[in-house]
């Protein structure tokens, strides 16, 4: 059908909203609680049109396009209602401008430039609302929000409903729950637009792992990293910048940096192992995969009964961080109580997950510090290391070189990818090409793989509300899970607001990656195939450095 | 449909306080092409100036059913919903359900406050959602409850819509007369009467000065004395105040009502309110803060009653402040 926009004839799509088709056609129309993720509200009241023939102002984010329909986007009317309720909106919202997750790059700040609206019209009514702390993974200051409603949708996505709001003074607010536990997967910070969460320690304590000068910095970075930093620093969306993180990581002064990726050949290759093992003696399935330190929180606050199906292998960061404070420490002649191991993350869960009791060896914590990627972006702007420009470096070895399987760790499957890449050349000298994965449900793809004689049913599903819909009866023998959409390079540590189009070229890349490797068997990766003769012999410290527990939690 | 162009000939208008043509409304959703089909009888009345919903109930249950009914027949594949508040349900329910006698209609009981009778709150509560308003288009008529075509009319519309039916349609609506009154009631008394004249007929009207609200707390005007020509709108119900009342107070109370009433979903509804009720507080009011917090109510406000709330609001403001 045809519409008239701002004068001008554009085509669009019956179904489509006002909103949708301004964007495509290049109109910008500002929408604060409007993300593509979760649910049309129309709360905000900013994303105002005037339509002829209708009388007042309506809302692009909730109106569906009609043939003909005359649309006009900017008018004195419209720019009118949209300064005073952008006016409005400022005054819930304590500024902290310089310590934001949005770190400037915030639509709120935009659009009081665009308007030119006084920000400090009215008092901060929310001067001195609680600040709130999740763990040791997720802050919310709630004197920051502006009560559109996003973090609750996504926290309701993701199955669990722990933010819910609560009447005060008739007033309504944002609140933890109180008979709820957070799982810290993050989404409630990356679908913020007014910046009101942050992870903790973001961005005052990013140095910190830095500091101290009489310990070897040995730093790693995830998957997921390499496909997505470069947007902090204006590069296209799925732009790879692993060698240029390398250079920046070396010039903050960093005595090492590993990669992620090598830790996940480790995990493929134990979780192979525990696969096969499953299938033989058809316990505990279908085993499900537990590299996601929201997806296991979740199993342990909410089906505790279902512990037993996670595999124990531990996640890449760790096992990595174990091989660093053991193996390489050993090599490099150094005290690995003298080592720091920092993990660049896409997620804010990995900083609660290095603080699990269980996973110390020899009494220290494999990994010392996680920072996200934002977190890690942050560092470089305040050293002035611009990512577009700096050269590339290469990655430091023994750890720093993985199989392709270790790099799609980073997007949903790809778990999963790996370990059956890896099971069917175990269990028949054979490589598996390719597996066809069908679209069973919302971001929930499965597969059936013949494996010998055996066929195995596998499922790899994204989104801890999608994952609900498959925990019990489901007809698997193995899954994997990942909290976030579309995995990590979803994550709650990602750039901010992302939306499926992003993420799906931050995971396009990660494949990319993976197609081109010579080695994409995370067996063969030579360095896996020599630790486990020379280093990972015996069971004992197969399992210190490559297994935990897991337990209940409330 | 011959029903239809009664409605139409005697110029129904909805009396839940919209005053939409009830033969336009009738006419979409019996029109509308659906598998299933419902209808919603609103006896939340919320406001606290209206209670002549409850007033009919208690006195003329039966043509509340026999209006109910009216629209089971005309629309195909229907059911109906009695939707009532809680002390109307809990009074009325056993009377209302024997006359009912096996008809398709069910009774439920409101959950939440004075915004859970707006149309699509109605549709949310029955649903068993938290009863908020939904985003309109579509509208109840073509998407409703459980998504299928909803008529919904307020109990009062429906205890003329039997009047109609039984050709006694006088053009009459019920007011609720309340406030510094000797006679507080409802009085069923021509549409064409103007204020002054109600009151006068009643024994209401005041000896001194006063003023009064016309069309209910939550969207009513206020107006003096010498502007009582006029007709009510609305819900039909008369408010009237002592000249001795604190303006200031009142304007305070009408904001606490509305902060309590409202769901803060949208912005201007929710920080708009607040801060008059920051002025309020104070007792100084800042006209253009004032002005412009009115232009974004009436104009990007979500629902009703953040529209709603801009003419009490204004006219006391402006008459008495």
């Amino acid at each position: 059908m045809k519409i008239i926009l701002n004068k001008k004839k554009v085509v669009a799509l019956p179904g489509e909203t006002i909103l949708a088709v301004a964007k495509k056609n290049g109109v910008e129309i500002p929408a604060l609680c409007f993300h593509s993720d979760l649910k049309i509200k129309a709360s905000c009241r900013l994303c105002l049109v005037e339509i002829k023939g209708r009388p007042g102002l309506h809302t692009a984010c909730s109106t569906k396009v009609e043939p003909g329909m005359e649309i006009i986007t900017e008018s004195a009317r419209i720019n009118k209602a949209r300064r005073i309720n952008l006016e409005l909106l400022f005054a819930q919202h304590q500024e902290e401008c310089d310590d934001c997750v949005m770190n400037f790059d915030c639509q709120l700040l935009e659009l009081a430039r665009k308007y030119k609206i006084n920000i400090n019209r009215f008092d901060d009514r929310k001067k001195g609302l609680p600040v709130y702390e999740f763990g040791p993974a997720l802050i919310f200051d709630s004197s920051k929000c502006i009560d559109c409603g996003n973090c609750i949708d996504a926290c309701q996505q993701q199955g669990i409903g722990y933010l819910e709001k609560e009447e005060k003074e008739n007033l309504y607010r944002v609140v933890p729950g109180k008979n709820k536990e957070c799982v810290y997967c993050g989404q409630c910070l990356v679908h913020c637009p007014a910046g009101a969460f942050e992870a903790v320690g973001e961005f005052e304590d990013i140095a910190k792992p830095l500091e101290d000068k009489n310990k070897v910095v040995v730093f790693q970075i995830a998957p997921s990293v390499r496909s997505s930093i470069g947007e902090e620093f204006g590069l296209p969306y799925g732009s790879v910048v692993t060698e240029k993180i390398v250079a920046g990581i070396k010039q903050l002064g960093v005595d090492k940096v590993f990669d992620t990726c090598v830790g996940a050949d480790f995990t493929t290759v134990e979780e192979s192992l525990e696969l096969i093992e499953r299938l033989q003696s058809k316990k505990n399935l279908p085993m499900f995969t537990s590299c996601c330190p929201a997806w296991v929180r979740f199993i342990e606050c909410y089906y505790p009964k279902l512990i037993p199906n996670l595999t124990t292998v531990r996640s890449p960061q760790i096992i990595l961080g174990g091989l660093i404070k053991t193996y390489w420490a050993r090599q490099a002649k150094i005290d690995p109580a003298r080592i720091t191991v920092v993990s660049v993350m896409p997620c804010v869960a990995k900083k609660y997950e290095i603080t699990r009791e269980e996973l110390k060896i020899n009494g220290l914590r494999p990994v010392d510090y996680v920072l996200t990627t934002r977190e890690l972006a942050k560092l470089f702007q305040r050293k002035k290391i611009d990512l577009k420009k700096i050269k590339s470096e290469k990655i430091d070895n023994p750890l720093g070189i993985p199989s392709g399987a270790g790099v799609i760790y980073g997007a949903s499957g790809g778990v999963m990818e790996s370990a059956l890449r890896t099971t069917y050349q175990k269990m028949t000298n054979k490589k598996l090409l390719k597996i066809k994965f069908e679209t069973v449900g919302e971001r929930t793809r499965a597969a059936e793989v013949k494996i010998g004689n055996q066929l195995i049913r596998v499922a790899a599903v994204s989104g801890l509300g999608n994952a609900k819909k498959i925990l019990e009866n489901n007809p698997y023998d193995y899954v994997e899970v990942m909290a976030c959409p579309g995995g990590c390079i979803g994550g709650g540590g990602q750039p901010m607001l992302a939306d499926e189009e992003v993420r799906r070229k931050r995971a396009a890349s990660l494949f990319r990656i993976d197609s081109r490797k010579e080695i994409r068997f995370a067996e063969e990766n030579p360095i896996v195939k020599k630790l486990y003769q020379k280093f990972l012999k015996d069971k004992k410290i197969v399992d210190s450095i490559c297994h935990t527990k897991f337990h209940e939690q409330n | 449909m011959k029903i239809i162009t009664e409605f139409k000939k005697h110029e129904l208008l909805g009396r839940g306080g919209a005053a939409f043509p009830t033969a336009l409304k009738w006419e979409l959703v019996a029109r509308a092409k659906a598998e299933k089909k419902y209808i919603i009888c609103n006896g939340s009345e919320g406001d606290p100036g209206v209670f002549k919903d409850g007033f009919i109930l208690e006195n003329y249950p039966q043509e509340v059913i026999t209006g109910i009914k009216a629209a089971l027949e005309i629309i195909n594949n229907s059911s109906a919903y009695l939707y009532l508040r809680q002390d109307y349900y809990q009074k009325q329910r056993k009377r209302l359900a024997k006359l009912i006698n096996g008809c398709p209609i069910k009774i439920c009981a409101k959950t939440g406050g004075y915004l859970a009778g707006e149309e699509t709150s109605v549709c949310a509560a029955i649903e068993g959602e938290k009863p908020e308003p939904r985003i309109k288009p579509p509208f109840p008529c073509e998407s409703g409850l459980w998504g299928c075509p909803t008529l919904i009319n307020n109990v009062e519309t429906f205890y003329y819509v039997a009047q109609i039916v039984q050709g006694k349609y006088e053009k009459k609506r019920f007011y609720s007369i309340s406030g510094a009154v000797k006679n507080k009631g409802v009085y069923e008394m021509p549409l064409s009467w103007s204020i002054e004249r109600i009151l006068t007929e009643t024994g209401n009207f005041p000896r001194g000065k006063f003023f009064l609200q016309a069309g209910g707390k939550a969207m009513g005007e206020i107006l003096l004395s010498n502007e009582l020509k006029r007709q009510v709108k609305g819900s039909g119900a008369i408010i009237v105040y002592d000249f001795q009342t604190d303006a200031m107070a009142l304007l305070r109370e009408m904001i606490d009502f509305f902060l309590v009433a409202n769901c803060d979903k949208c912005t201007p509804c929710r920080e708009g309110i607040y801060r008059i009720g920051q002025m309020a507080q104070k007792g100084e009011i800042d006209k253009k803060d004032l002005a412009d917090i009115f232009f974004v109510l009436e104009n990007t406000s979500f629902c009703a009653l953040g529209r709603g709330s801009v003419l009490p609001l204004k006219s006391l403001i402006n008459k008495l402040l």
